[in-house]
């Protein structure tokens, strides 16, 4: 070992150290701490029933199973509409100049509204033209709220990865004879689809938490499987349940976004 | 000298304020091999993106085998398949294989699955252990190669050729200027923006030598090189040459 | 006039301070004044006009009469609003009593306290006109095909699962605004409330809604009964409850049902 290894080897074994004792003090003190609390045996009993979180937890993991149907659905239109609204923003034929102001004003007004009156707005609007069953299916238009919503987020991110790529890509594949559409299809977007991957991750991570949103119209997924829970068994333990479950799924998958978009970073610097 | 493969009358370019071409006027006759030398920002690079219509002139002719490219509105697509160029930064599809790089325009232009032919070409510029590579697995040497390949497999009758090793180590330039040597021999009509002068000297039928966006000073390198007219060139040689 | 009114309302501020230091004192959040809470909003015909200070409504009448009976004058009443999380989280409340149609049962019993029932409420089944053309009817077998909705935080679901057990799963919203609207989306076939809240949301939020029938109370196993949530442990339930006692015995509660309630009667039974 040369002597800049051992005074490394022994500096990371220090902040280790630091880093170890410091987390046990924090971890010890809440642990010691929070049940000194006045109202903590309530709040124990209210938030944190073993028993409750016991008996409602399998009922929650199969209600989980529909949140994960309505995500997975959703997410090939997302990106298909996304793609196709972010391609009808970025093009400069005029004749086809109203695509883009419908772009523009598609990605303005679907990502300034809050997803839940989106949710409730088409839920329970659309259905209420008259549509016949089962075209007026709240798991239908709840679907739609949340892609009309997402779409215009991933159109954005699609839209800045395209602009990201740079104009000598493109000078290349025009001076090969390759029309305006091959260009795009084959050179431009491949790149900035995989640029933008690790920004999806995160919308897809935050979409898996707004399909709970559904529940408002009526389907009965994991939040209202745990709202009808906790009023049954006057019991907030469920709604723990739940956010464990929830948990389960997107800090893997946050952490993921996280990693990719670190190994982006390493690979462009 | 016979009805020029390209010819340019009084070409100008500005970008905004700036004039980079001041008036232009030039015959290329085919097969032959003109060098473009000149300080940077004389104007080589934008005359040479001008060429091709990659740059629009303002003002001017660009004849291309008798016919004006340079008019307003003028569909580039298919000339753009007779001059293919190269580009000092390389400006390989990142996510594509060398194979892919070069065999995306032929599919999707030619429509023409051209295998064979451009696996002769790999060959033929020593990298046929390399088609399946990806850019950031190649040298800068190789990378440019497979530029290079990448437009004569769309079978140009002219290459434009932007400075194309000044982007590259010095020891991996010469593999480069190899295959330039090659082509030469091949009878392609090339015009090369360089600073290799000794290059220049060797092998250009034609040196032109570009000063504030007009032509200073023409003739064959021996010439040029050795008993320059102009004070500038004078000047930019001795600058360069020291 | 004017002497008339102040008399009266001095001589129920006397009676009431005797009254409260009879039971109630000291037992409630703020001395000599009752704390009462209800919905936000407040729905017919439990609250007329979502003003439960004008007392008008079953629940707001019964609120003015039971401080009435415990003690209190009626401007020692203060309304409060309260979800329905609100009041069964953990952590003190701001309100002595709570009235929302809160079901009593055995498991929110062991949270909250509850008092004696004030009303039993029969379960009545909602619809519209064109799910009974198109041939429901009030009997289970027909109730089995409809597609439900409920209130998540009422005791509908349980009724719809373990009753009417209906071949289609029920959708659940959050409240009678949601599944109005669902209904008229033709999201929902029927909808299970109790019957004064389905008579009035028939009548009132619907173009062409139905009350198709209701449970008999009588032969339900566990009735639905409404009672004043209160803090678990709280001092006050006797006193709610002697006062309850009280006004069910002399035809006080009767009557209040009488007046606000009346249109309850004449739904047929469910068979």
């Amino acid at each position: 070992m040369t002597r800049r290894a051992a005074y490394e080897a022994r500096q990371k074994r220090r902040a280790n150290m630091i880093a170890g004792v410091s987390t046990a003090v924090v971890l010890a003190l809440v642990v010691l701490l929070v049940p000194l609390a006045p109202g903590w045996e309530a709040v124990r009993s209210s938030f944190f029933n073993g028993e409750v979180f016991v008996r409602v937890f399998p009922d929650l993991l199969r209600a989980f199973v529909l949140d994960v149907a309505i995500f997975a659905w959703s997410v090939p239109l997302i990106f298909a509409l996304g793609l196709a609204i972010a391609l009808a923003r970025g093009n400069t034929n005029p004749a086809l100049f109203p695509l883009r102001i419908f772009g523009a004003v598609y990605v303005d007004l679907f990502r300034g509204i809050p997803v839940v009156l989106l949710v409730y707005l088409v839920g329970f609007g659309i259905p209420g033209l008259g549509l016949p069953r089962p075209w007026n299916s709240p798991y239908i238009w709840g679907t739609v709220a949340l892609v009309l919503t997402y779409s215009a987020y991933v159109a954005e991110v699609l839209r800045s990865g395209i602009e990201s790529i740079h104009a000598s890509q493109r000078n290349a594949a025009i001076c090969l004879g390759l029309s305006e559409r091959d260009t795009m299809r084959y050179v431009i977007l491949p790149q900035a689809i995989r640029r933008v991957v690790p920004a999806n991750m995160n919308m897809l991570v935050a979409l898996q938490k707004d399909v709970a949103l559904l529940s408002f119209i009526g389907p009965v997924e994991i939040l209202r499987q745990a709202g009808i829970f906790k009023s049954l068994l006057a019991n907030f333990t469920p709604y723990v349940a739940a956010a464990v479950i929830f948990l389960c799924i997107t800090v893997p998958a946050t952490r993921y976004a996280d990693y990719l978009m670190n190994r982006d970073r390493d690979a462009r610097s | 000298m016979p009805d020029p493969r390209l010819s340019l009358r009084g070409v100008t370019k500005s970008f905004g304020e700036v004039q980079v071409l001041r008036g232009i006027d030039m015959d290329i006759a085919a097969g032959e091999m003109v060098c473009l030398i000149g300080a940077s920002g004389s104007g080589k690079s934008t005359l040479l993106r001008c060429m091709n219509g990659l740059e629009p002139v303002d003002d001017g002719a660009v004849l291309l085998d008798g016919v004006d490219i340079a008019e307003p509105g003028f569909d580039l697509g298919p000339i753009r398949q007779r001059i293919g160029i190269v580009f000092q930064s390389f400006n390989l599809f990142p996510h594509m294989t060398a194979y892919e790089n070069v065999a995306l325009a032929p599919r999707r232009v030619l429509g023409e699955d051209a295998r064979a032919r451009i696996e002769a070409l790999f060959a033929r510029f020593g990298l046929a252990d390399h088609m399946a590579k990806y850019p950031d697995q190649l040298s800068g040497g190789q990378q440019q190669r497979v530029a290079v390949i990448r437009a004569l497999a769309m079978r140009p009758q002219t290459m434009l050729l932007d400075e194309i090793t000044s982007a590259l180590d010095p020891e991996l330039v010469g593999e480069v200027l190899d295959v330039l040597r090659q082509l030469r021999d091949d009878g392609m009509t090339m015009v090369l923006a360089t600073h290799e002068m000794a290059f220049a000297r060797e092998v250009a039928d034609r040196v032109v030598f570009m000063d504030q966006g007009v032509v200073a000073e023409e003739g064959v390198p021996e010439r040029i090189f050795s008993s320059p007219e102009q004070a500038r060139t004078r000047q930019f040689l001795a600058s360069v040459l020291r | 006039m004017k002497t008339f009114l102040t008399a009266t309302i001095l001589s129920l501020a006397a009676t009431g301070a005797f009254a409260a230091g009879h039971c109630a004192a000291g037992k409630t959040l703020t001395d000599g004044t009752l704390t009462i809470a209800t919905g936000n909003p407040a729905y017919y015909p439990w609250v007329l006009n979502d003003a439960p200070e004008a007392g008008e409504g079953f629940e707001a009448a019964v609120a003015y009469a039971l401080a009435e009976e415990m003690g209190f004058a009626a401007d020692a009443v203060t309304w409060v609003r309260t979800s329905f999380d609100e009041a069964i989280q953990p952590g003190a409340k701001n309100f002595d009593l709570n009235m929302q149609q809160y079901s009593i049962t055995a498991e929110r019993d062991k949270v909250v306290d509850f008092s004696a029932p004030y009303y039993t409420a029969p379960q009545a089944v909602m619809t519209t006109t064109p799910v009974v053309e198109g041939g429901a009817t009030a009997t289970m077998e027909s109730l089995k095909g409809l597609k439900w909705g409920v209130v998540a935080s009422t005791t509908a679901l349980p009724v719809v699962m373990e009753q009417i057990q209906p071949s289609q799963s029920p959708l659940v919203y959050d409240d009678n605004a949601n599944i109005t609207a669902a209904m008229k989306a033709g999201q929902i076939d029927a909808a299970l409330f109790d019957l004064p809240t389905a008579l009035f949301t028939a009548a009132v939020l619907m173009d062409n809604g139905v009350v198709l029938g209701q449970f008999d109370p009588a032969a339900a196993e566990n009735p639905d009964q409404f009672g004043m949530l209160m803090p678990e442990g709280s001092a006050l339930k006797a006193c709610v409850d002697e006062a309850l006692a009280a006004m069910t015995e002399n035809g006080t509660l009767a009557a209040i049902e009488a007046q606000w309630l009346q249109e309850a009667t004449g739904v047929p039974l469910i068979k």
